[in-house]
């Protein structure tokens, strides 16, 4: 592996450090009444709101559609998150520190097979959030779930709720895409090393 | 062929085009009604470009309002009970309004000040005087509550006040009725020889605000009317006006209009200082209140002070002046250089301007005309920088703008009379509608206006508004000084008197408008922090409810086992943490008032029920969707029941 190569992965592992300092996915609410905006940040080991206390009004407004409570603490996969994501940066460090392509990409299978259920699992924890209604909700309205969007603009009542990746998610793309550089970068260099 | 039609559709279309424009010119000019109204048009959700702070005069509270457009935002609640917000009915702020005197319900509002830094208004706080049982105020411009209220011993009738000094070193007061101090039985005619007034300094907590009373002024029994401290070279001076300098004691209409010249007093604060640190002060037995609001427990306090430091002008060399002022003045207004001061005699037919330059030569050359209990009065021909000539009939109060311009009220003639600073020479004056008082220029009495407008504070309003009975409303007219011809653009009415009223940017303010109380933060000593602390406590007769609101229940809203008799006390926490979900609390009968609740704020009210029966309390606040469900019960049971305590929610 090349020293510019082993740098990049070192950057790439480093790269997911982002992902404790910013959320991975933000979910974002307009209402008539929130001209301020509303909204989540959903971090690899907390959920909190855009604002300060924004977690509590939207607990406190989801309950007369009967949704649950979004209480943090009870959340397991924030508890194994930041474990798995520390792994990741373990695992590219030593793949850089044994130059060792294959590692590379293993790291890279293990990203996106990882990238894959993390993703599954939010569908799925949206899911179960909009769709597990108390039947005693002042209002019902037949049909009507709640789950936001996993990306992009969906219209809940007179809340728009806007989902997009956040900071810590990008850090994830943009370490992937390193990784696949690398792995790419050193396959063409020894291509050239055999022709020689 | 073609051509021509062409030609002619283009020349009779410019024609009519012109024609049209010209129209229009006109119809905009006649009544510069089109012009006026698009200087004051705030469209729906945009700002406006001034927060004003006028006082409700004889409604006691304070209140705000937006130019140019009028708007009223907001009365905020200060000498006078408020049974909308529950101030001065609940256990937390029922001690603001505690006097030596006792609890009293009422005051009359006067004169609102905004805070200085370096002479400039800087936003921080708000004070305003209680003219009728001697107070002043401090408001929190974040809050936009009051905070503090201090009580005036050895005054009576607080008119002269509470005015600034530049960097809020001191809120001074005069008192505009002298009385026997102290108060004693004494026979009114006496008044010659028993009858004093005092001029208070009220220390002002440079971080906190927080206001002492640090001296006051033994002075002649004259009628202390109103002050302005100095700025910039004058800074280390105010100035009172007073009339009655006949010490009249009955019909002052005729018997204190009899002098040619009254006075205002020049004092020398730094001197006083310096005269108080020596141990010049008597120390003198007066018992005053000291109302404050703690911030943490968001409840308000009483202090009860017994001692004032008081400076005899006798043992006090150079510490008063009096400037020899016709006639009966009533403002007292220095201009933004510190330089000039504007005397308003009310009787006078010209209004004299002071300059500080040639008082303080004058006091070194002791250009002398006699002396008052001690207080030198210097040569009016050696003070007076120039003479306002026709000023108009009865003028009061003066302001100034960015360019130099003093605007000044005549009450009897009912206008604004613009006159140039130096020349002394009118340049313009404009009818108001009717009988102003004070006027106000945003920023207009500090080193710094902001110009651009000046308010004329109408008594009278007669035919300009629909007739509502006799009780008609006073008004706030808003004139356009942008150019060299004042133009009026705005009539409207205001609260009580609006007596006096200050306006300060926008900008400077409403980014740091307060949204909520933060819960957590809540150390009221009966907050419920959240349901698991609600809960209801007997202690003898007092029955303690400990509720919480939230969109859209009470925790409880089932209640029983108190007793006819009791003193039910619903101590009322908003749960909410989110901008602008109050929430309100009734009980059926109570002979309280009801409580409104902020975010993250608990309120406490108190019932005494005195009939068996199972009574609702509601929300008052339309909080939400379902707030004609947020409600609740309460059971009364007989005197010697023993139904027992009971507080349930959803069962």
């Amino acid at each position: 592996m090349e020293k510019r190569s082993r740098i990049l992965i070192v950057i790439a592992s480093l790269m997911f450090v982002f992902t404790f300092l910013f959320p991975l996915w933000n979910i974002g609410l307009q209402a008539p009444q929130y001209p301020e905006g509303l909204g989540l940040k959903i971090w690899s080991h907390k959920i909190t709101g855009l604002n300060e206390h924004d977690l509590k009004i939207i607990n406190e407004l989801n309950h007369y559609i009967g949704m649950q409570r979004i209480t943090p603490e009870s959340i397991k996969e924030l508890k194994i998150m930041p474990y798995i994501l520390g792994f990741l940066i373990l695992f590219g460090l030593i793949a850089a520190f044994y130059k060792n392509t294959t590692l590379v990409k293993v790291w890279i299978a293990l990203i996106i097979v990882l990238g894959i259920i993390g993703l599954y699992d939010f569908y799925m924890w949206e899911y179960n959030y909009g769709h597990n209604l108390s039947p005693d909700a002042p209002i019902k309205i037949p049909g009507m779930v709640y789950q936001p969007p996993l990306l992009g603009t969906k219209q809940l009542l007179n809340i728009t709720a806007t989902s997009l990746p956040g900071l810590g998610s990008i850090a994830i793309f943009v370490s992937l895409a390193i990784a696949v550089f690398v792995v790419w970068k050193e396959k063409k260099l020894k291509r050239g090393s055999n022709v020689k | 062929m073609r051509k021509h039609v062409l030609f002619y559709t283009i020349s009779l279309s410019a024609v009519f085009l012109l024609l049209f424009t010209l129209g229009c010119q006109k119809s905009g000019e006649v009544g510069g009604t089109a012009d006026a109204a698009q200087k004051v048009y705030v469209a729906p959700g945009s700002y406006d470009e001034f927060y004003t702070f006028m006082s409700g005069g004889f409604s006691g509270q304070v209140t705000v309002y937006g130019l140019p457009s009028g708007r009223l935002f907001k009365i905020i609640p200060v000498f006078s009970q408020d049974p909308e917000s529950g101030y001065g009915y609940s256990e937390e702020t029922k001690a603001m309004l505690n006097t030596s005197y006792g609890f009293i319900p009422w005051g009359d509002a006067h004169h609102p000040e905004l805070s200085e830094t370096d002479g400039v208004h800087d936003g921080r706080w708000l004070f305003i005087n209680e003219n009728n049982t001697p107070r002043v105020a401090r408001l929190d411009l974040q809050e936009f509550e009051t905070a503090e209220i201090i009580e005036l011993p050895n005054s009576a009738g607080n008119h002269g006040s509470p005015f600034i000094t530049e960097n809020n070193e001191y809120v001074i007061a005069s008192t505009r009725f002298s009385v026997p101090i102290p108060q004693r039985d004494v026979s009114i005619k006496s008044y010659k020889k028993n009858f004093k007034g005092t001029i208070s300094f009220i220390k002002v907590d440079p971080k906190e605000g927080n206001m002492s009373l640090a001296f006051q002024i033994l002075v002649p029994g004259f009628d202390y009317d109103l002050a302005h401290a100095g700025k910039g070279p004058s800074r280390d001076w105010a100035f009172f006006t007073c009339y009655n300098s006949e010490e009249a004691h009955s019909l002052l209409e005729i018997n204190a209009s009899r002098k040619d010249k009254d006075f205002i007093a020049a004092v020398n604060w730094k001197l006083a200082e310096k005269y108080l640190n020596e141990g010049k002060a008597h120390s003198v037995n007066a018992k005053y209140y000291r109302n404050y609001v703690d911030k943490k427990k968001q409840t308000a306090f009483s202090e009860v002070n017994n001692k004032v430091n008081v400076l005899y002008p006798k043992e006090c060399p150079g510490l008063i002046y009096y400037l020899p002022t016709p006639k009966s003045p009533h403002g007292v207004d220095v201009d933004p250089s510190g330089e000039y001061i504007v005397g308003g005699g009310k009787l006078s037919t010209v209004l004299p301007v002071h300059s500080f330059k040639k008082m303080i030569k004058a006091i070194e050359n002791k250009a002398f005309d006699g002396e008052i209990d001690g207080i030198p009065i210097l040569k009016y021909d050696d003070v007076i920088a120039g003479e306002v000539v026709d000023p108009g009939l009865g003028p009061l109060h003066t302001e100034f703008d960015d360019k130099g311009f003093a605007y000044t009220t005549a009450f009897i003639s009912s206008e604004i009379v613009k006159w140039k600073l130096g020349t002394w020479e009118v340049v313009d004056r404009i009818p108001t509608y009717y009988s102003p008082g004070h006027l106000s220029v945003p920023g207009g009495d500090t080193k710094k206006p902001w110009g651009k407008y000046v308010i004329a504070l109408n008594k009278i309003t007669k035919d300009r508004f629909l007739p509502t009975g006799p009780a008609l409303c006073q008004s706030a007219q808003l004139i356009d000084i942008s150019g060299n011809k004042m133009k009026i653009l705005l009539d409207f009415p205001t609260i009580g008197e609006p007596h006096y009223a200050q306006s300060i940017p926008a900008k400077l303010l409403m980014e740091k408008s307060q949204r909520i109380y933060k819960l957590e933060e809540n150390e009221n000593p009966y907050v419920s922090k959240g349901v698991k602390d609600t809960k209801v406590v007997r202690d003898g007769k007092d029955f303690h409810v400990y509720i919480g609101a939230s969109r859209s229940h009470f925790t409880p809203d089932n209640i029983e086992g108190a007793r006819v008799g009791d003193n039910v006390y619903f101590h009322v926490t908003n749960f909410e943490q989110d901008w602008d979900i109050p929430h309100g609390f009734a009980v059926t009968g109570n002979k309280n008032s009801e409580l409104l609740i902020m975010p993250g704020q608990t309120r406490t009210i108190l019932w005494k029920p005195e009939k068996v029966g199972v009574y609702p309390f509601y929300c008052t606040d339309f909080c939400s969707a379902l707030h004609q469900e947020m409600q609740g019960y309460i059971r009364v049971s007989p005197e010697n029941s023993k139904t027992p305590i009971l507080y349930t929610l959803g069962k």
